[in-house]
């Protein structure tokens, strides 16, 4: 006897669990490959999964079994040409076994390493592991501006176009119900119940008087029980709206970067991955995000993503340009109340002397009290300058919101990403 | 038993449906019977192809405990399956009562035959008759037990730790293949039963285990240790059964823990036992059931060629010297075996009568039904294989002796090589040769409670390079010393380890 069983509609994923369980024991290998990943991939596809691996000698699982050595007699198939007695050569690398066990030798190093893919999701998590956006609390119930109407239950009092019909009628049902007389309401259903049974049985001269009768008997009845509005205001129902605050899920994104001739092709490729972290981090946390970019030289410019990147002009060096069109933008087209503001300045540490004194000026006035937050990088491998100590003293100022880091090359961005918007969670609890 | 000749096939086109699936197997289960396969009965699942890997990864069971390495399993499986590198299995079937067999979507109503008549025949008239599986496991209880396990290990994990959870069961895996009993009989097992006698067992062995443990008497020098009494008095071969009752400081949790993965690798042991014949059968079976499925008319030649195709590919063996070899394709060598036996009955040479008195000329099915009961790979081997399948084979058997420059030919297929050849095979297929010999030989109970183990050697084959691995989960689970030596046939210890390693042992390995 059979049993014939459709289960393609059963779970699927009955593996996640151990899938799951897996990726958590080879935590620090997938983690490195993540971080390999992020220092070697063109930036256009760091947002996809990856590939790990890892070496077999640290994923295998240990058995007893016979290592090489001693005596033993295998079995193979397919003779061609050997007789009995013949001898020859071991074969290099252990060829013709197969058969035997334990060929499995933990020497072989490097050779058959384990590989896997894991999905973009994944690598995002592990690539955005402990890392929070900074003082996202801060943006929250308080300071948040737009409001969501939302439903919540009724009230007794209200605007007529919120007037709930069927909580109303309900109601005065209800009412009317609380305030008969039981008695009397009873009588009514027995004397409905005796009409009813008559109306069904067969016409004759008889029925016909006893149903006026008992019509007449309701009627009076009804009369006599008391008068009782079928509306009263009391028994009117609104639906109630409530405004309730919501956080800000925009976040615009400015992406200020000195292109002057001091700023060579390998420090914008390191700026630029910097961007592009700072970016898909903002991805998984708002719904929406604009992105806008400024460079700048000895005047900024707003530009697209293309030109940001690839074109060279050459020239001096004004930073504080750059930070007065992003405050013009920011007045124009990203009122702090509706977006969150991240700025994310990168540069060789280069200004023209006079002007470090103007970046702090704008930035403490200006920029800092509306953004969410503003990191700097530094990318220089030779002393700070003048920019870089101006830039000190807001960070005492403003610890908070803004942080700054220097890079050396292109290894360091993400330990630096990581330190910039590592998690403060003390931040959490202060009132701000 | 003859009926009239079907005109009508059952199906001529590739598609399946639930109707026709019935039908084939109804077909396909009248002429079992004919053939007097005694099977449990079959329950048929339609699954798709990645229910199949997941199947897969939980070592065919349809359900299981958690362990990271199914995961890791289950990678590897999708890993290679999206690559093209490999093609799933197309059929699972599992040792139950009812006997279940997952069949795929995605094949075609031939292949869906073709697996019925090999799992939800084949494969389960060998699980319910073969002694092996008779003797040792339980099928109509194994799906209660594992879900058993499932959630006595889950509850575990919650009230413990998954990181502690696993640990342990990573030691017990590492040692999982010597958690069965090979020569006497396990008690069946069965999830009621178990969960009742779970607890009073807990305190029970808590409370004896003491025992050994209680007296304290001062300690003396090592020396001693060879006078007094060894314990256990007989080397016992069940590691994880010695673990689980005599290891001093686990948790009753612990022990049942060890218990479960012992009870799951006594289920498979079997298995492990009996591949050619298994595979053999069953692919002896759906050849001979397709076959009379199709001289009664029931199938078209379509069906028939592309059962054939995937039939040969299934029983290809490459020649040792192929890049397609890797070792004796046991499905190649079960299958021929099974067809040599039915052929001996049938049409015995003279060769046969000589080399097979017993069985030439007498009735296949009772002779094979016979075989497929009564034998493992290693005594059916030695039993059956015959001088025409050596020669049709090609066997030759080469001799590897480390302390030689060559590899030498030893035997072939003739009349001087037949014995030596089929003894060396059925050998090849001896769990005991396959897997070091690693006892329990002694503990010092009155000393510093160190384990010693004793690996037999055998054809002076020392032990592999994971070995000190392998000592560190016993270590963990003995939570004492471990020491572990490897024993000639004459008494000598060629090679020690020990876990946490001694300094004694760092020198003498540094002289030598």
């Amino acid at each position: 006897m059979s049993y014939i069983i459709d289960r393609r509609e059963n779970a699927k994923k009955k593996s996640t669990v151990n899938r799951q369980r897996f990726l958590r024991r080879y935590k620090q290998h997938i983690k490195k490959a993540v971080e390999e990943a992020i220092h070697n991939r063109s930036i256009k596809d760091i947002d996809q999964g990856g590939q790990v691996t890892i070496p077999k000698r640290d994923i295998s699982e240990p058995i007893f079994h016979h290592g090489d050595g001693g005596v033993r007699h295998k079995i193979f198939p397919g003779n061609k040409e050997f007789v009995e007695g013949d001898e020859f050569r071991r074969p290099e690398g252990g060829g013709g076994g197969g058969a035997g066990q334990g060929k499995a030798s933990n020497q072989g190093e490097g050779e058959d390493d384990f590989t896997f893919n894991i999905s973009q999701e994944e690598f995002l998590d592990f690539m955005f592991e402990d890392l929070e956006l900074p003082w996202m609390v801060r943006k929250q119930l308080k300071d948040a501006t737009t409001f969501e109407t939302r439903r919540a239950g009724f009230t007794n009092a209200g605007s007529p176009e919120k007037l709930h019909i069927v909580r109303s009628l309900r109601a005065a049902h209800a009412r009317r119900i609380a305030l008969t007389d039981k008695e009397v309401r009873q009588q009514i259903r027995a004397l409905r119940k005796e009409l009813w049974a008559l109306e069904e049985s067969p016409p004759s001269a008889e029925r016909t008087e006893k149903i006026t009768a008992l019509r007449a008997r309701i009627i009076e009845l009804e009369k006599s029980s008391r008068k009782l509005p079928f509306l009263d205001d009391f028994d009117l129902r609104y639906t109630n709206m409530v405004r309730v605050p919501m956080p800000s899920s925009k976040a615009v994104m400015f992406c200020v970067m000195d292109v002057s001739g001091s700023m060579t092709q390998s420090i914008k490729d390191i700026a630029k991955r910097f961007f592009i972290l700072l970016y898909l981090f903002l991805n998984r946390n708002y719904k929406q995000i604009e992105v806008v970019f400024v460079r700048h030289h000895t005047h900024a410019k707003e530009v697209d993503e293309q030109e940001f990147f690839y074109s060279r002009e050459t020239g001096g060096t004004i930073v504080s340009s750059a930070l007065a069109l992003t405050a013009d933008i920011i007045d124009k087209r990203y009122p702090p109340a509706d977006w969150n503001i991240y700025i994310a300045q990168a540069s060789d540490g280069d200004n023209w002397d006079g002007d470090s004194s103007t970046c702090s000026k704008l930035l403490t006035e200006r920029i800092l009290p509306k953004t969410q937050y503003y990191a700097y990088v530094e990318i220089t491998t030779g002393p700070h300058q003048n920019l870089w100590h101006e830039y000190e003293h807001v960070n005492e100022a403003f610890s908070e919101r803004f942080s700054m880091q220097q890079i050396t090359d292109a290894g360091e961005i993400y330990p630096v990403f990581r330190r910039l918007f590592e998690k403060r969670t003390e931040g959490a609890h202060e009132p701000s | 038993m003859s009926r009239p000749k079907a005109r009508q096939p059952l199906s001529t086109g590739s598609d399946w449906t639930f109707e026709l699936i019935e039908a084939y197997d109804r077909e396909i289960g009248r002429i079992a019977a004919n053939f007097g396969l005694d099977t449990y009965p079959n329950q048929i699942e339609i699954i798709t192809s990645e229910q199949m890997m997941d199947a897969y990864s939980s070592v065919g069971m349809p359900l299981n405990y958690n362990h990271w390495s199914f995961g890791k399993q289950f990678v590897e499986t999708e890993q290679s399956y999206k690559r093209g590198h490999m093609g799933l299995a197309y059929e699972i079937v599992i040792n139950s009562n009812p006997c279940i067999a997952y069949l795929m979507e995605e094949n075609t109503i031939t292949m869906q035959a073709l697996v019925i008549a090999h799992a939800c025949y084949g494969h389960n008239s060998f699980f319910k008759g073969n002694y092996l599986f008779r003797t040792w496991t339980d099928a109509s209880a194994i799906i209660d037990y594992l879900l058993f396990a499932k959630n006595y290990i889950r509850r575990c994990e919650e009230k413990h730790g998954v990181d502690e959870v696993e640990k342990l069961l990573d030691s017990c895996h590492a040692l999982m293949n010597y958690g069965v009993n090979r020569y006497k009989r396990p008690r069946p097992l069965t999830a009621a039963e178990e969960r009742e006698r779970q607890r009073a067992r807990e305190e029970y062995i808590q409370r004896h285990l003491n025992d050994l443990w209680n007296t304290t008497i001062p300690r003396r020098s090592d020396d001693d240790a060879g006078k007094q009494p060894r314990f256990p008095a007989e080397p016992e071969e069940n590691i994880l059964y010695f673990i689980e009752k005599n290891a001093p400081l686990l948790e009753p949790w612990q022990r049942e823990i060890i218990r479960i993965v012992r009870k799951v690798a006594q289920y498979f042991y079997p298995q492990k036992q009996t591949q050619v014949m298994n595979e053999g059968w069953a692919c002896f079976w759906h050849y001979t059931l397709l076959h009379q499925l199709f001289d009664e008319g029931l199938v078209t030649d379509g069906f028939m060629m592309e059962f054939l195709h995937s039939h040969s590919s299934v029983i290809y063996q490459p020649p040792f010297d192929s890049p397609y070899f890797s070792g004796i394709n046991p499905y190649t060598l079960g299958y021929n075996m099974m067809q040599d036996i039915r052929r001996i009955c049938e049409k015995p040479t003279e060769e046969d009568r000589e080399w097979f008195p017993d069985i030439a000329g007498s009735n296949w099915q009772e002779t094979l039904d016979n075989a497929m009961r009564n034998y493992k790979d290693e005594s059916f081997i030695l039993q059956f294989l015959s001088p025409r399948l050596m020669r049709e084979l090609k066997l030759f058997s080469i001799m590897d002796d480390s302390s030689r420059p060559t590899l030498r030919v030893d035997a072939i297929h003739n009349e001087r090589g037949y014995r030596a050849l089929r003894e060396s095979l059925s050998a090849q297929y001896n769990l005991g040769n396959r897997e070091p010999n690693i006892q329990v030989y002694n503990v010092n109970v009155r000393g510093d409670r160190s384990l010693t183990m004793r690996h037999y050697m055998h054809n002076g084959q020392p032990l592999g390079a994971s070995t000190e691995e392998v000592l560190k989960h016993l270590h963990r689970l003995w939570g004492f010393d471990v020491l572990l030596e490897s024993v000639t046939p004459e008494g000598n210890v060629m090679q020690s380890f020990a876990c946490p390693p001694r300094p004694q042992e760092l020198t003498v390995e540094g002289i030598a």
